[in-house]
């Protein structure tokens, strides 16, 4: 039975496709559509085909918690109705992130030099003092360019009145433009004929402007430089991603073995002719991971000496080390204050508003309202340690309270935001369900947003936990020029 | 630019979809042969497990080589690390650490060759569906090996997986003869007994070589000529010589392969001046043993120059720039 629109509901929240009378939105008018009219067997035989699809392509993610016996890789569920945005609302987006990373590279760069922010008291200094991801072996370095945060994946979320925030920026590792890009060719081998009446922007030239950036940032630019990605390996969640990057790019995929840094300061490759000078790493690793001379000594996927090769300037690293002392949600709370302040612009693209546990009044407020907020830890990311007050059982409230009251800094507080929904396929029928959206920022010479992103979902009903370890999975996402400027 | 570990892991990939198309092949065969030879010949499964080399664990663990013992041990057997399903899941894992290299489509090929052969290896181990499973592993490894060839640079890297793939080509060729070929071979007489020519025949099957040799060799099948053909011929892609001068083609193209080449001029000169003759009075398996002997010396001199780590050479440069 084709999908009725009057019933779907989300209960007044802001959904992505369908006004609240039942209407599809205009950008995703000729999509809804097309759904429509076809049959339940009909739908659920696309959605095979796309599972099917992943399949057959090996597109992965692996799980931390599962045994050797259940194999280590898994497909990510994948949802076949895509997410729509109008290129209008995107323009405005691109622009915003742009903004945006343009100020947190600058707040890196200031951060490890002469702190002028600090001085002028804008940002705090017993924030950075209690940084986890802030780096002494840092300080001083200017990287090629001035730039940290080279590959940034910033999560957005839309609220019930439909306002696009940045919920937070991830300038470590981010991950998920693989699935971006394979979601992409999953959809069109599956609806073709969707592709024909939409103008929907490309999103496959991504892996050519990394390269392109990557490359920017040789220490020999004369020469054709040789970049690599390097991976923790085969057990990393991300790894799939990882080898994906490296054969679009057509550079070598190394894990740390590979590396190998000699007393000239310069790190080399061991191939079977010998030992060949790397330029440029896009590393995935975390820092402390890196170089076991100078971080963690018990690291056995860095490379020794690592760091020393890239403080003379011999290699460039991207993300440089360091540039974490900007993931951190509690410096995310001085994001717009950063953009007032370095760029001299009003912040484009709104942060959602967070309260600092370090802060004694806020820390109160925080407390007396923990069944509205969601409680989240500074420094982890994935979904890992945070607390959504409203579906919170009473006793886990307390241990938050109790954990708040421990180690303020290391907490902040948001209102829950009734995350927008867009139609699912679940159990053979579609219902709304919420997502994100990570889009990621490449900055090198000039900048880059991808024209949509990573839309990640929460595939269980009223669950507002969209991460891949835990239960979500993506769509899709359609920027779409619908003609209005 | 080919990465010491790049290079290992492809020339493994391509020695384990080499040994399941084998593997596959062999079974076939010995079921084809089962099937038109009477009863009261002594005649079963065990010779198969001989050829692909893991007796000993097979007999730790198995009194009888029963068909069903047999056919469970080469095709799904985790305690068989060269059982199908366990070589096609190396292969897989090879290539899973290698993607960024090899092109797109081969994966995608690799990636469902081992769904299939995972999710049907009870059909393929009874009678009735063996035919069909047995075949669809042997076409797939063949389409993998058509993909990378027509696909992918023949480059370094390509040359490393030829080596794997030629070497292990060779190793089966000289396992089915000295398995098969010497219990056929009790005397010089060229009298052949009854079957013993389905039996000849069978070993061209199992490599793949009946049709051509009666195309090239113009002789009816007896040992002699069998055995000549599967040693010594110069264009069927599966002789020992055949995958020898591959392997030679592909050594020749790469930096530091004086050891190698040595190693594989003896294996050469021992095949090329052996004569047939002689070996069937004296004794296939010594020869066979010499030939294995420097086989594996020469898998190791491979490994040696251009998988493992490469210390000395991190300590030249040191020396070099300090």
């Amino acid at each position: 039975m084709p999908i009725k629109w009057k019933n779907y509901s989300n209960d007044g929240g802001y959904d992505e496709l369908i006004t609240a009378s039942g209407h599809a939105r205009v950008a995703a008018r000729g999509a809804v559509r097309y759904i429509s009219s076809l049959s339940d067997q009909e739908l659920r035989e696309r959605r095979d085909a796309a599972e099917l699809a992943m399949q057959v392509m090996g597109i992965t993610f692996t799980v931390y918690s599962e045994g050797e016996e259940g194999g280590i890789d898994r497909t990510w569920p994948f949802d076949i109705i895509p997410r729509i945005i109008s290129a209008r609302e995107w323009r405005h987006i691109d622009a915003g992130l742009k903004q945006r990373v343009q100020a947190l590279n600058m707040f890196i760069a200031d951060i490890y030099g002469e702190r002028k922010i600090v001085r002028d008291h804008v940002f705090p200094r017993e924030v950075l003092a209690k940084s986890v991801n802030y780096r002494t072996q840092c300080a001083g370095i200017r990287p090629a360019l001035d730039t940290w945060a080279h590959i940034c994946g910033s999560d957005l979320v839309r609220d019930s009145d439909g306002t696009v925030y940045v919920l937070e920026d991830n300038l470590r590792v981010p991950s998920g433009v693989s699935y971006m890009l394979e979601n992409r060719l999953v959809m069109k081998r599956i609806f073709p004929e969707l592709f024909e009446d939409y103008s929907i922007l490309p999103v496959d030239g991504y892996p050519t402007r990394l390269f392109d950036m990557l490359a920017s940032l040789s220490p020999r630019p004369a020469d054709y430089p040789t970049v690599v990605v390097l991976t923790p390996g085969i057990y990393n969640s991300a790894y799939f991603e990882h080898s994906y990057l490296a054969q679009q790019m057509g550079v070598e995929l190394v894990v740390g073995t590979d590396l190998v840094v000699t007393d000239d300061d310069c790190v080399y490759l061991r191939t079977i002719g010998g030992l060949e000078r790397v330029d440029v790493i896009y590393r995935r690793i975390d820092d402390l991971y890196i170089d076991p001379e100078v971080f963690l000594p018990e690291s056995v996927i860095g490379v020794p000496g690592l760091m020393r090769a890239w403080r003379k300037g011999n290699v460039a690293i991207a993300n440089a080390p360091g540039a974490g002392v900007a993931d951190d949600k509690v410096v995310y709370a001085f994001v717009p204050a950063m953009i007032r302040y370095y760029l001299d612009e009003a912040p484009i693209l709104p942060n959602v508003p967070t309260h600092l546990c370090m802060d004694p009044t806020q820390r109160e407020h925080v407390l007396a309202n923990l069944d509205k907020m969601v409680v989240k830890p500074a420094n982890e990311s994935g979904g890992y340690g945070m607390m959504v007050g409203p579906a919170a059982s009473k006793k886990e409230r307390l241990k938050f309270a109790e954990l708040i009251r421990k180690d303020p800094r290391n907490y902040v507080a948001q209102p829950t935001l009734s995350l927008s929904t867009a139609p699912t396929m679940c159990d053979g029928k579609v219902e709304p369900r919420h997502l994100d959206l990570r889009p990621f920022i490449l900055s090198g010479e000039t900048s880059h947003v991808t024209r949509g992103g990573l839309t990640r979902v929460a595939l269980t009903k009223g669950s507002l936990v969209v991460n891949s370890s835990q239960g979500g999975g993506s769509k899709d996402t359609w920027v779409v020029e619908t003609g209005d400027k | 630019m080919l990465l010491s570990s790049v290079a290992e892991r492809v020339y493994w990939m391509s020695r384990y979809i080499e040994r399941a198309e084998n593997t596959a092949r062999i079974i076939l065969v010995n079921h084809n042969l089962l099937l038109d030879i009477p009863r009261t010949m002594e005649f079963g499964w065990e010779a198969l497990v001989t050829i692909t080399g893991n007796a000993d664990i097979f007999h730790e663990h198995h009194e009888e080589a029963t068909e069903r013992n047999v056919l469970r041990f080469l095709v799904a057997d985790q305690r068989n690390p060269n059982c199908i399903t366990c070589a096609l899941g190396m292969a897989r894992e090879n290539l899973r650490t290698t993607r960024a290299i090899l092109p797109r489509a081969a994966w995608e090929t690799l990636n469902d060759l081992y769904a299939y052969a995972r999710d049907n290896k009870t059909s393929g181990m009874s009678r009735r569906g063996r035919y069909a499973y047995m075949r669809r592993i042997i076409d797939y490894c063949q389409l993998m090996a058509g993909k990378l060839s027509s696909t992918m640079s023949h480059d370094q890297t390509y040359n490393f997986m030829r080596m794997g793939r030629n070497m292990e080509r060779a190793d089966m060729t000289a396992r089915v003869i000295d398995v098969r070929a010497s219990n056929l071979l009790p005397s010089l007489s060229e009298e052949l007994k009854p079957f013993d020519d389905i039996q000849w025949k069978s070993v061209l099957d199992s490599l793949a070589g009946y049709q051509m040799y009666r195309r090239h060799v113009h002789v009816r099948i007896r040992g002699r000529a069998v055995l000549r053909f599967l040693l010594q011929d110069e264009q069927f892609p599966r002789t020992v010589h055949y995958c020898l001068a591959e392997v030679e083609q592909c050594l020749r193209g790469l930096p530091g392969n004086e050891s190698a080449l040595r190693i594989l001029g003896r294996a050469q000169r021992l095949l090329s001046e052996v004569d047939v003759i002689e070996i069937l009075s004296e004794g296939l398996n010594s020869f066979v043993d010499d030939l294995e002997t420097v086989h594996t010396q020469l898998h190791n001199q491979l490994a040696a120059t251009y998988f493992t780590l490469l210390e000395e050479q991190t300590a030249e440069l040191n020396a070099a720039t300090s």
